[in-house]
């Protein structure tokens, strides 16, 4: 209550919206504590009571979902697959962008919108033809068609050439080309170092999109050692239809990391949205 | 020194990896699924031309339009209150007095960056009707004496996805409207704090009519998401009489789960088609309104 009593007066209306926003605070937060509470508690317990404290249970609850779901497996491949994924998508977006930025080249302009118009088409849109190609390559329990498209990401390199025309002067290029660095080399050494907090801002926002991808993943991946943490979490939703205290193991396991990496990067998250909303 | 005409043949390399992977992934299965969409293929054996044949299905289709009825319907059960929220929150959250700000930031956003997956499997836990902890919290303060059986009627379980959806997103959309809010010049407050404005004037006179683009782009973005719905309604099932089946989770399962591909290449365009009128309505009638 003292953040109340520090304010410079206590009026009925400034207790009414503390309340407020209190209780959608806890609205927010009470699923992931009852998530965590159940996880710990019998199948029994969890069907008959309101559980409110943590119980003893979650580690027959962990072994029961470990036995059947290879869970830490797709925790890795998630790991594996999101780092490779956001790796590309940062240098790729970044180098497309710059090239877009800084040269004049035929058909630029015409090129550009085509970039753009690719954020209009709806994810789903190939995804039966995908499925096909995949299968005639020999490519369906492989990875490529899950990381390679990483490479071109639109939004990306939208974010990127903006970036570089803001923070990328044009002197800094010539002095490189004056002292008779390549092209290639004037990208890596002084456009990608000029580019860094546009990098980390790309990356987080990537990242999580990649770690929470389900669709493609689900239809292209059937090995069960292959698939990432969300394609795993449907399965033990599937698998463990009446076993509800595995099911809560495994949607923890799935937040966790998630609440971790958020309490590490929010203000990041959160400055990087207030931006991007402010140029929309 | 290289000419400039030399040197810009490098941009054109460094923005040509984008395009090459763009046609492999992108629009290479983007024709294919065209392509498919005039065939009958069960994912087993060749896939055979049957020109028209799935597009005119799809019009006699009831259960397809009743994925795009339920999408709409749950769509704007989400829509409404969590623009409303946002909005309340982003104008409680830009007042000055007001302490613990980042935390109470920090805690509405972070649904949204929760895999859609989990948070379906969550909610479908949480609503269980007799082992869920909502009918037990419901059932313990003596709201009800008897368990809701909420996944087992149709308006309830649109209800519900509606709400996974509308507690994933408010905490973005508040995000977006405080930019929003702070993009107001300050010297408009001070003029009307000068004219004796009340703060309900400044609301609705300032504050609102200021935020209309923003509110605007907020629907526009969450109509073509909206109608993309999938993870989170898939987790939760078809529902009674299919009546949370949304139109992604109807293109999935005739694909996936009843080995009817070209069918759901046709659903897919149509999909495509319905989100393209959607876009373009909303674009123009954003357009009209700046004039």
């Amino acid at each position: 209550m003292f953040i109340i009593l520090r304010g410079k007066g206590i009026s009925f209306g400034r207790i009414v919206v503390y309340l407020l926003l209190l209780a959608v605070a806890f609205l927010c937060l009470m699923p992931f504590y009852s998530m965590i509470i159940s996880s710990t508690h019998t199948n029994a317990d969890i069907a008959r009571k309101l559980l409110l404290l943590p119980g003893k249970h979650f580690m027959d609850n962990y072994t029961r979902l470990v036995d059947t779901v290879p869970i830490w497996r797709g925790f890795l491949n998630s790991v594996f697959i999101t780092f490779t994924s956001t790796a590309l998508t940062l240098y790729f977006s970044a180098l497309v962008g710059y090239g877009f930025s800084k040269f004049n080249f035929k058909g630029k302009d015409i090129l550009f919108v085509c970039v753009l118009s690719t954020m209009m088409i709806p994810g789903q849109l190939g995804i039966i033809g995908l499925y096909k190609m995949m299968d005639i390559f020999h490519m369906l329990n492989t990875y490529f068609p899950i990381i390679l498209p990483s490479i071109s990401n639109a939004f990306g390199v939208f974010f990127m050439k903006q970036m570089v025309d803001s923070s990328v002067p044009a002197e800094i290029l010539e002095s490189g080309r004056i002292d008779g660095c390549g092209e290639v080399k004037i990208f890596h050494r002084l456009v990608l170092p000029l580019l860094t907090p546009a990098i980390a801002t790309l990356g987080i926002f990537s990242f999580i999109g990649k770690w929470n991808e389900f669709l493609t993943p689900m239809i292209l991946l059937f090995d069960n050692n292959l698939q990432p943490l969300p394609v795993m979490i449907a399965s033990v939703k599937s698998q463990f239809a009446t076993d509800f205290g595995a099911m809560y193991v495994g949607i923890v396991i799935s937040v966790i990391p998630i609440l971790i990496f958020f309490s590490i990067v929010s203000k990041k998250i959160i400055s990087g949205i207030t931006a991007g909303a402010l140029k929309g | 020194m290289k000419t400039a005409l030399d040197r810009s043949r490098f941009g054109f390399y460094f923005v040509t990896p984008f395009f090459i992977i763009f046609l492999i992934f992108g629009l290479a299965p983007i024709l294919y699924s065209l392509y498919l969409s005039f065939t009958s293929w069960d994912g087993f054996t060749d896939p055979v031309f049957v020109g028209f044949a799935n597009y005119k299905r799809l019009l006699g289709d009831t259960l397809f339009f009743k994925s795009i009825l339920n999408t709409m319907i749950i769509w704007i059960f989400s829509i409404v209150p969590q623009l409303i929220l946002a909005l309340v929150l982003a104008i409680i959250l830009n007042e000055k007095f007001l302490r613990g700000k980042n935390f109470f930031r920090a805690v509405y956003y972070f649904p949204n960056i929760v895999t859609p997956v989990t948070l379906g499997v969550l909610f479908s836990l949480m609503f269980d009707w007799q082992t869920g902890s909502v009918n037990h919290l419901l059932v313990s303060l003596g709201i009800i004496d008897q368990p809701i059986y909420w996944l087992n009627s149709p308006w309830l379980s649109r209800i519900i996805v509606a709400t996974v959806i509308m507690w994933q997103y408010f905490g973005f959309n508040m995000l977006v409207f405080i930019a929003g809010l702070q993009s107001i010049p300050q010297e408009l407050y001070e003029a009307a704090e000068v004219d004796g404005a009340n703060r309900l004037q400044v609301i609705f006179k300032i504050m609102l009519p200021l935020l209309r683009p923003v509110l605007l782009f907020t629907m526009i973005t969450s109509i073509i998401g909206g109608l993309q719905l999938f993870d989170a309604p898939l987790m939760i099932g078809d529902g009674p009489e299919n009546s949370t089946m949304t139109m992604v989770m109807y293109l999935y399962e005739t694909a996936f789960k009843n080995f009817n591909y070209g069918y759901s290449a046709a659903i897919a365009y149509a999909i495509f088609i319905i989100i393209l009128i959607f876009s373009i309505v909303s674009l123009k009638s954003q357009a009209r309104k700046k004039d």
